[in-house]
């Protein structure tokens, strides 16, 4: 009788043990549009949102960020700059020639011998390449051509290399990760690493990916870049908000990417 | 409205008497008029107070809007089907501006 009990039990602890250990993917995280948000334990902020906001990403029509991807298409195709090209001069039909692009970004640029973000580049195509003025940082052209390049990488993974001459500019990106500042103190993984999925007042911490960026965020009734959320972060530890652009923060991006590899790109993304 | 964009979503067919949804979405930055800028001074209003859909030229549907409807307005409602003919959707501002837009409609 006792080994029978005894046996019975040592199975049951057995199952508990072996459903801890399943899979942690969960069926509702996934989108009906992109498929799987997560890969191993790194989760999209997709998520963590409201079943009403993912319902406004899975939506293209309901998207008002796709409003961004129509104008970003309409700019590809306008002749911009003495060179009297347009971006559709050199690179033709984005939906070919993107493919795939931004998944790669930020990355190394042998010619200024650093980082660049997807914005950069399309600020040196512009400057350089159409003899155009370059689109100032968070303007709604640039918004819209960033997430019109972005968008011809949905559903695809981020993919980003933290070899070779990246690798020193990854180090700094994840050291600025975990390098406390400003007046709370704090740095990127307390929230981030430490608290993802905890509420800090009434939002609910995410894991800080930026899979879906430049994203439609509800709170700003507006599309914003990686480089506005990493200022509106560090505004909100009271620290000094870097410039657009700064080197520290393409470093950052790139540590931050690598953070979310595999996860698919979900540019233009919805979230509160 | 400067650089406003609307969009439509409505079936192309649809039976008599079958009452169908019709999807709406107008980028429109929807000012309040009590947000203050960096100075202090309160950005005036401005934002798209009617919305009206004709049938066939006859309303069918209207809502008047106020400043608690958030920027980027969704709206969704149905119609019922009557006969073959276009929709018509004209968003009106504050400045009494009007954004228009139609869907042609086929009814058996």
């Amino acid at each position: 009788m006792k080994k029978a009990y005894l046996g019975a039990m040592a199975f049951g602890v057995a199952a508990l043990i072996a459903a801890s250990f399943a899979s942690t993917t969960h069926a509702d995280h996934n989108s009906p549009l992109l498929g799987k948000m997560e890969v191993d334990d790194r989760r999209s902020g997709y998520t963590y949102m409201e079943p009403e906001t993912k319902a406004i990403q899975d939506d293209d029509f309901e998207n008002p960020a796709m409003i961004f991807v129509e104008d970003g298409e309409q700019l590809w195709g306008s002749v911009d700059g003495n060179a009297n090209k347009s971006c559709q001069s050199c690179h033709n039909d984005a939906f070919d020639s993107m493919k795939g692009v931004a998944a790669g970004y930020p990355k190394y640029d042998p010619k200024l011998k650093k980082l660049k973000s997807l914005e950069q580049q399309i600020n040196i195509c512009r400057t350089e390449r159409m003899q155009a003025k370059p689109w100032k940082w968070e303007s709604n052209e640039l918004l819209a051509m960033t997430i019109f390049v972005r968008h011809q990488s949905r559903g695809m993974p981020v993919n980003v290399s933290i070899d070779d001459e990246a690798a020193p500019f990854f180090a700094k990106g994840k050291e600025f990760y975990y390098e406390r500042r400003g007046q709370l103190d704090m740095a990127c993984k307390h929230c981030h690493e430490d608290n993802a999925g905890h509420m800090a007042r009434a939002n609910r911490l995410t894991q800080g990916q930026i899979n879906g960026f430049p994203t439609y965020r509800l709170k700003w009734q507006k599309v914003g870049s990686v480089h506005r959320r990493f200022r509106g972060c560090n505004k909100n530890i009271r620290a000094q908000p870097l410039k657009y652009g700064a080197d520290e923060y393409v470093n950052l991006e790139l540590y931050v990417a690598w953070r979310g590899r595999g996860l698919p790109v979900e540019t233009p993304s919805v979230r509160n | 409205m400067a650089k406003t964009k609307a969009r439509v979503k409505a079936p192309k067919s649809a039976k008599k008497g079958e009452a169908f949804q019709i999807k709406t979405l107008i980028s429109h930055k929807m000012e309040t008029g009590q947000r203050k800028d960096k100075k202090g001074n309160k950005i005036p209003r401005d934002i798209i107070n009617k919305f009206v859909c004709t049938y066939n030229g006859k309303e069918v549907f209207s809502a008047d809007w106020h400043p608690a409807v958030s920027a980027n307005p969704y709206l969704a409602f149905y119609v019922k089907a009557e006969e073959s003919g276009s929709l018509e959707m004209t968003w009106t501002d504050d400045a009494g501006k009007a954004v228009k837009k139609t869907a042609k409609v086929t009814v058996s």
